[in-house]
């Protein structure tokens, strides 16, 4: 209660600012509309903007699910196979110097206008995070306990799975928390480079016809929509820990 | 315990260029409580180690061996002054742990016995955050006793309890470790003028064996000759360097 009464008072003074700021510096509406017209306008393009923020939030939603998989399963095979490591660790840490942004166009081009290069740019840009605080979170388990497992004859297959993986989830549950951030950015730059529906193709049509306000009216809702990711991602997280 | 073997060490050990110990040789007998004292950073954990198999890192010139000539690798279990309790668990389950890691069945109903002779009947259900620091150290000795192994090395156990839970913590293991080898490092001269059937005193110079009271253990803490005993151990402890 006291959380949702810090965030509506910040939504609040935002909004204020927000209606200061155009009236204070006598903005016109095609460059920065006020509140009233942005919720009127997300009020009457509701249809419109529902139909094109469902297309981002499932790009979203896929794209974490598979980078949160692929990223659990990169850790594990990282902690598991020195072989892995070896190979793998600098190729990811390589990787990372490539901005996910410049391969946008090529991912178009190889997977067409559709769902599916946003949901590869969602999952491109969350891989990393995710995978390296799974496998710092895997690679820091208390060595104490790795020494008990081995006074108790355990299997390494076994220690990795009951020891090391559980003491490790934090670590991975923050890298999820980072990824739910992350991904709508991912997808979002996907729609820029080349989309026909989603919340950014819409923003980038009403850019170029000068409807600022459907543009900052869905921009408001993709910002609600990440920050209900993140917060789904931590509740989901704090259960997965205190199961 | 009838297989319960003495354990034997001599050499001397290093870690890197670093001289640990040594030379030094120790002897704790078949089926008895042996307490190992001495000055912080002789070495007594490091002579657990290499009990234990965790020798990795020491460069160990010499051999750690049961007396009956079977390997030790599987017939040791450790319990430490930190519990190691695994937070997601409950407390049957980190009594289980052993037997889940080497894929055997787990033996839930001994856990629960077990859980009930060192009085946890009632929180057997319960996580490791849930527990006070007495009774997480409680579950680490019945998941030390569920390894059921012949030989057990104690690292400071009691160490971080207070004194009541302490002096209740003795007597159960007392009890429920009876017959196995128990080597038992501890730097409490109380402590191990209560339990010790043979004293070993470890310094720079090695070993030195020192003859407790008469008295089957535990001993009463406040008997006159327990409470003489401990005197002269500390005593000895005080003037050693
Ligand atoms: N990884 C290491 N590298 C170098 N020296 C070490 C290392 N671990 C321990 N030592 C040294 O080995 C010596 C013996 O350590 P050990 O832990 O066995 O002592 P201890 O008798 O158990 O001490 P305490 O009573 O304080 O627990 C210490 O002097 C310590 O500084
Ligand atoms: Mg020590």
């Amino acid at each position: 209660m006291r959380r949702a009464a810090r965030i509506g008072g910040v939504a609040l003074t935002a909004l204020l600012l927000w209606q200061a700021l155009v009236t204070l510096a006598e903005l016109p509406r095609f460059i920065l509309p006020g509140p009233g017209l942005v919720f009127a306008t997300l009020w009457s393009s509701r249809a419109l903007i529902a139909e094109h923020a469902l297309i981002t939030a499932l790009e979203v939603l896929l794209g974490l699910g598979l980078g949160a998989v692929l990223g659990f399963a990169s850790a594990i095979l990282l902690t598991a196979s020195p072989l892995a490591r070896s190979i793998l660790r600098p190729m990811l840490v390589f990787s990372q110097a490539v901005p996910v942004f410049a391969l946008a166009p090529i991912l178009t081009l190889w997977l067409g206008y559709g769902l599916w290069s946003k949901v590869a740019m969602a999952l491109l840009i969350i891989y990393f995070p995710v995978t390296s605080a799974f496998f710092d979170a895997l690679m820091r388990t208390p060595p104490a306990w790795l020494e008990l497992a081995r006074v108790m004859n355990a299997t390494p297959a076994r220690v990795l799975w009951r020891v090391r993986v559980p003491a490790a989830l934090p670590g991975f549950a923050s890298g999820l928390r980072l990824a739910a951030v992350y991904a709508p950015i991912g997808a979002i730059i996907g729609e820029w480079v080349g989309a026909s529906r989603g919340l950014g193709y819409l923003m980038l049509l009403a850019n170029g016809r000068a409807k600022i306000d459907l543009m900052f009216a869905a921009l408001i809702v993709l910002a609600v929509l990440t920050l209900l990711l993140h917060a789904a991602v931590d509740a989901a997280c704090r259960r997965l820990w205190e199961r | 315990m009838s297989d319960a073997p003495a354990l034997r060490l001599s050499g001397r050990a290093k870690i890197g260029a670093a001289p640990i110990f040594g030379p030094l040789s120790l002897r704790a007998p078949a089926g008895e409580w042996t307490c190992l004292l001495g000055p912080s950073g002789v070495g007594k954990s490091t002579v657990l180690r290499l009990f234990a198999g965790l020798g990795d890192g020491i460069a160990f010139d010499g051999e750690a061996v049961a007396e009956d000539g079977v390997r030790l690798d599987g017939r040791v279990a450790l319990m430490g002054q930190s519990d190691l309790l695994m937070p997601w668990l409950d407390a049957t389950a980190n009594v289980t742990l052993g037997a889940r890691l080497r894929g055997t069945s787990p033996g839930r109903d001994r856990a629960r016995e077990i859980l009930g002779r060192v009085g946890l009947s009632e929180h057997a259900d319960k996580r490791p955050h849930a527990l006070s620091g007495g009774q997480r150290q409680r579950v680490a000795l019945a998941r030390t006793l569920m390894e059921d192994r012949p030989v057990v090395l104690l690292d400071e156990p009691f160490s971080a309890l207070d004194a009541r839970s302490r002096a209740q913590m003795q007597d159960l293991a007392t009890e429920l470790l009876a017959g196995r080898t128990v080597l038992h490092v501890t730097h409490d001269a109380a402590e191990a003028a209560r339990l010790g059937q043979t004293i070993l005193l470890m310094t720079r110079a090695g070993i030195a064996s020192f003859p407790p009271p008469e008295a089957s253990t535990p001993r009463l803490y406040d008997a006159p000759g327990t409470l003489a005993f401990q005197g002269r151990l500390l005593r000895l402890l005080m003037d050693t360097r």
